[in-house]
């Protein structure tokens, strides 16, 4: 018998007193945690395939459950911790390489923290939410560089470039159909309708039954093409082209075989069992060149009707391609941070590849403001934005709107668990299993997912009249409402922003 | 509007709530040969054995005949009808006249010519309260009793004084107990549950004669005796109603309505005969469920509006000694059969239809298999392998299920 | 009238409906108290053929076959509610053999029987079963 080297990184902890063996954590845990022994009328745990998700804590009646970080534990070691040498013992056991999901967890620093907000006082008083309008309108194109004016002189507004309306700077990221569950789409496509906002098909293509969501929906054309076909690009508002994502920059993605069943197989169009593989490159762009032709492909296809946004990994020279990206016809330009979630992704690329949002986003808007060209595009940021301070404080770095995936999936009951890999997503997120995929409504998680962005446009809007801004216009780019606080003089010069006393 | 009715029970009851939803006005006349407010009859034995009481025996809250605005003639026995003049002549007070008259006159016990009989000083039927309040008066710790009949009233009266006597001997001609409801090996079940409490059964046997404390029987057999319960059988009161020319077979004909064959008057209860829909026949159905509901749809049509009854079909629920039958329908068909571990139940089909049922010992949820004879619903429609493990909703189609859960048409 | 719906589609066969039930008719404050080592007898009982599955309580019918068949007259509509007097019912079963959703059941020691009441006979206030349902598949209210 080989040795285990793996100790159970979680244990259970059953009060007997209030367990009335109710049996629940055992039927809602898809890996089996738990188990009825009729003989001595108890519930039992084998806390070795425990993943900490939580299912069985939150439906407890009695309260009777805590998943405990398993006090066994190493030597303590700066260097070799916990982690570290499990992740060893496991390659030792399996030779493959590590597997994970969600971003990037390590502790990195969070720039969002590190920033402050300015209010206003005595001159340029506040402006109080309650009494005034206070607009979260915007609006996501290319800008006109000139303004043309008809024969009255009356300023003309029918020649601008095909424009996305949001209700509230925040849409919700790409998340594929194949690594999410149907219900999560729908919750998400309603969502988005009932906010006035979008959400994003991921590289998994579109339902046929989500179609009439399609006014809300921005349709990804990915490395692997994955369900792109006319009908598909004509139903969304506006379309992104996948270059990269901020979990796995550089590599591209793999849904395994065993997923690719009946409805993901047939909304991607592929056959069933096919791995479904989506290369790192676009085996058709290979230049800036080739990029603005694909833009412009797409563009065709849609009659020019419908915006096209070019979502690209934050890397080290994500500036320079963010202004190749710009001039090469794409209307939006998203931008993901190293902090971005996946379904499934190597865990050292992961947990190493990419740069902070913060950073990124503030590069790009200054460098595309250097080149005079800030307006020809609109920015999208994404990739760990928790809360609507970090909303703000994205849109006051340059960002015209932000993508939220982690953010949402967590507002759905997601908690982090980081094992969407498994398929067994206790919460019927991440999986494709009917039985788990039932345990999410949608009338439950669309409520859920308008209540969290309804709640952030409500902090926003006060945090803007403390402000004194009353428009999110106003607010995009205004470096100046930001002060810096344990930032060095190289991070203050980056994001553009002022220490906090100057 | 005079409404008239002969009967203060279950079916007269019925009427009554019948009458006052279509018409909350006309005169409601009651008249009953028994002194009591309306009780019902099948809980005379659970008084024997202390389960209820005379005020909870009550049918309906002692307010009812008020709050109904029935005038109750209680003590009173109908004499005569005179169809022509429309009027009931009464043993006590003038006659009441009416414009419309319901017979719910229910039954009667049935004693058979035993020779003797007229020597045994304690002897007593089980039908009405009076006889309830007469046996328990009767009976001690040190009673030997003998029963005539095993079936329903004979068994109920048995477990009603079970534990108040000294022995309880049951004697019927019938080769098995309960043949009326049960199939012979549920008889033989039953049988063997209720011999185990200490009954004793002796059965394809009769009294050939009483003399004093001792009935000898047609088989030579020989029971000592203290009292003897007469509980062979009824005989549907239809002598009223054949009077006056309504058609009758062994109970007053009646249709769908709880018409009789004379115009404006019904008849509804143990006293009339139906159409059993699960049979295929005309018969007494005599069994509660159905004389409510044949009061209710007799009152609702006396009223005037327009009510159906034609879904009624023999059914049963009874316990004795803790073991509890539930029996519907007929058991004309094929028959599918499971017993073992103290349950038994038989499901008989025909025609693509549930025609009847038998459950014994495991009884829950057999509303669904009533239903599914009531309604008629067609075998091929539902997943009969389930229902046959037991009574399920997941029987029937996704879309059935919606409307009964979801009330989604 | 608000009743109780089901819709089989978000039944995860969880069993809380029951066990709340369970706990909301049983006269105690605390759930583990109440239910420990207690073999639960709800009034709302799940359906589970391992692929679908919902939860069958009374349907409060507007026309009750269960208050037309009661030989005691302990079974009542109140105001579109069906309740049953436990004190009146000799628990013959007569409910059990006419309801055609099986929604009655014996009570726990089976001298009587018990239903559904709504919640309007403790101190749930609002259907316990609605209350613990952790997917929406219980719903209260008019149809």
């Amino acid at each position: 018998m080989p040795i285990n080297y793996n100790v159970p990184e979680y244990a259970v902890v059953r009060d007997p007193d209030r367990c009335i063996a109710c049996r629940v954590c055992e039927r809602q845990c898809a890996n089996e945690v738990h188990s009825y022994d009729p003989e001595l009328n108890k519930m039992r745990s084998d806390e070795t395939k425990c993943v900490n998700c939580h299912r069985c804590v939150a439906l407890c009646p009695t309260h009777a459950l805590k998943i405990v970080k398993n006090p066994d534990t190493f030597r303590i070691n700066g260097l070799w911790d916990n982690e570290t040498i499990s992740d060893i013992y496991r390659q030792a056991d399996t030779g493959g390489a590590l597997l994970s999901s969600m971003g990037n967890p390590k502790k990195y620093p969070i720039y969002w923290d590190k920033i402050l907000i300015n209010a206003s006082q005595v001159t340029n008083p506040s402006i109080d939410p309650l009494r005034e309008p206070m607009e979260t309108l915007t609006f996501l194109g290319k800008h006109p560089h000139t303004i043309e004016r008809g024969e009255n002189g009356e300023i003309k507004t029918d020649n601008l470039p095909p424009q996305l309306k949001l209700n509230v700077p925040i849409m919700f990221s790409a998340m594929s159909y194949g690594a999410i569950s149907y219900n999560a789409h729908e919750s998400l496509a309603r969502a988005a309708r009932e906010l006035g906002t979008y959400y994003n098909t991921g590289e998994g293509g579109l339902h046929e039954d989500f179609y009439k969501y399609g006014p809300n929906t921005i349709v990804q054309v990915a490395s692997g093409r994955f369900g792109v076909h006319k009908d598909y690009l004509n139903a969304g508002a506006a379309i992104e082209i996948k270059i990269g994502q901020g979990a796995k920059p550089g590599i591209g993605g793999h849904l395994t075989g065993a997923k690719i069943v009946g409805d993901i197989s047939r909304t991607r169009m592929i056959p069933e069992g096919t791995e479904a593989i989506s290369p790192a490159p676009h085996h058709d762009i290979y230049s800036i060149e080739d990029l603005r032709q694909l833009v412009y492909s797409l563009k065709e296809a849609t009659d020019y009707k419908k915006p096209v946004i070019v979502k690209i990994a934050a890397v080290h020279n994500v500036a320079a391609i963010a202004s190749g990206i710009a001039r090469s016809g794409a209307d939006i330009i998203a931008i993901d941070g190293f902090r971005g979630g996946t379904g499934a992704a190597p865990k050292r690329i992961r947990d190493n590849v990419g740069i902070p949002i913060e950073l990124a986003l503030a590069a790009v808007d200054e460098r595309l403001r250097q080149e005079k060209i800030r307006n020809s595009v609109s920015i999208v940021a994404g990739g760990g934005i928790r809360n609507s301070a970090d909303v703000l404080k994205a849109i006051a770095l340059g960002a015209d709107a932000v993508y939220i995936g982690t953010a949402a999936l967590i507002a759905l009951g997601c908690h982090l668990c980081r094992t969407c890999q498994t398929g067994r997503c206790n919460w019927g997120i991440a999986t494709q299993r009917p039985d788990l995929v039932k345990r999410l409504n949608p009338d439950v998680g669309c409520g859920r997912l308008v209540n969290l962005v309804s709640a952030w446009q409500h902090e926003i809007m006060e945090m803007m009249g403390g402000m004194g801004i009353n428009s999110i216009e106003s607010l995009r780019g205004n470096r100046l409402m930001l002060r810096g606080v344990g930032l060095n003089e190289k991070e203050l010069e980056i994001l553009g922003i002022k220490h906090a006393g100057e | 509007m005079k409404y008239v009715i002969i009967g203060n029970s279950i079916a007269a009851a019925g009427c009554i709530e019948g009458i006052r939803s279509v018409d909350k006005a006309g005169d409601i006349t009651v008249i009953s040969d028994e002194p009591y407010h309306v009780y019902s009859r099948p809980l005379i034995s659970y008084l024997i054995c202390g389960k209820t009481d005379e005020e909870r025996m009550k049918y309906r809250p002692g307010s009812f005949y008020k709050d109904n605005g029935v005038r109750a003639l209680l003590g009173v026995k109908a004499l005569k009808v005179d169809y022509k003049s429309k009027a009931v002549e009464l043993d006590k007070g003038a006659p009441v006249s009416f414009d419309k008259l319901l017979f719910a006159t229910g039954s009667r016990p049935f004693v058979p010519p035993m020779e003797g009989l007229e020597s045994v000083k304690e002897k007593f039927t089980f039908m009405k309260l009076d006889d309830a309040k007469a046996l328990m008066a009767a009976i001690n710790k040190e009673s030997r009793v003998l029963i005539i009949g095993a079936g329903l009233i004979g068994l109920k009266c048995a477990e009603g004084i079970y534990g108040r006597v000294k022995s309880i001997t049951v004697v019927d001609m019938a080769g098995r107990i309960l043949p009326s409801i049960l199939d012979e090996d549920g008889s033989a079940m039953m049988e063997k549950h209720i011999e185990s409490k200490g009954v004793r059964f002796i059965l394809k046997d009769s009294v050939a004669k009483f003399e004093g404390s001792t009935a000898k029987l047609k088989s030579g057999k020989t029971v000592g005796f203290d009292i003897v319960v007469v509980a062979v059988g009824v005989r549907p009161n239809t002598q009223l109603a054949e009077s006056i020319g309504c058609k009758a077979g062994r109970g007053i004909t009646i249709d769908t309505h709880s018409a009789t064959s004379l115009k404006d008057v019904y008849a509804a209860g143990d006293c009339c005969e139906c159409y059993d829909i699960s049979g295929g026949v005309t018969r007494v159905l005599a069994i509660l469920p159905n004389a409510y509901m044949q009061g209710e749809t007799a009152g609702i049509n006396m009223a005037g509006g327009e009510k159906t009854f034609d879904k009624a079909i023999p059914m049963n629920a009874i316990g004795f000694f803790g073991l509890h039958i539930i029996t519907a329908g007929s058991y004309d068909g094929a028959a599918y059969v499971k017993e073992g571990g103290g349950v038994y139940k038989k499901l008989v089909a025909k025609d693509n239809l549930l025609k009847g049922y038998i459950l014994i010992g495991d009884v829950l949820r057999a509303g669904i298999y009533t239903s599914l004879i009531r309604e008629k619903t067609p075998l091929d429609t539902i997943d009969f392998e389930l229902i046959k493990e037991h009574p399920q909703l997941m029987a029937f189609k996704k879309d059935v299920r919606a409307e009964k859960l979801g009330g989604v048409k | 009238m608000k009743r109780v719906y089901v819709n089989e589609k978000w039944c995860l066969a969880c069993h809380l409906c029951e066990y709340n039930c369970a706990f909301a008719n049983s006269g105690q404050k605390d759930m583990a108290k109440a239910l420990k080592n207690v073999k639960i007898n709800p009034m709302v009982r799940l359906e589970d053929n391992g692929k679908i599955s919902f939860a069958v309580s009374c349907r409060h019918c507007t026309d009750p076959i269960c208050v037309k068949s009661c030989i005691t007259g302990a079974l009542t509509n109140d105001g579109g509610i069906i309740r049953v007097n436990k004190d009146k019912c000799v628990g013959c079963l007569t409910c059990i053999l006419v309801c055609p959703y099986g929604a009655v059941v014996p009570a726990p020691d089976g001298s009587v029987i018990q239903k559904c009441e709504l919640c309007t006979n403790n101190a749930s206030g609002e259907p316990a079963c609605v209350k613990g349902c952790p997917n929406g598949a219980i719903v209260f209210e008019e149809r």
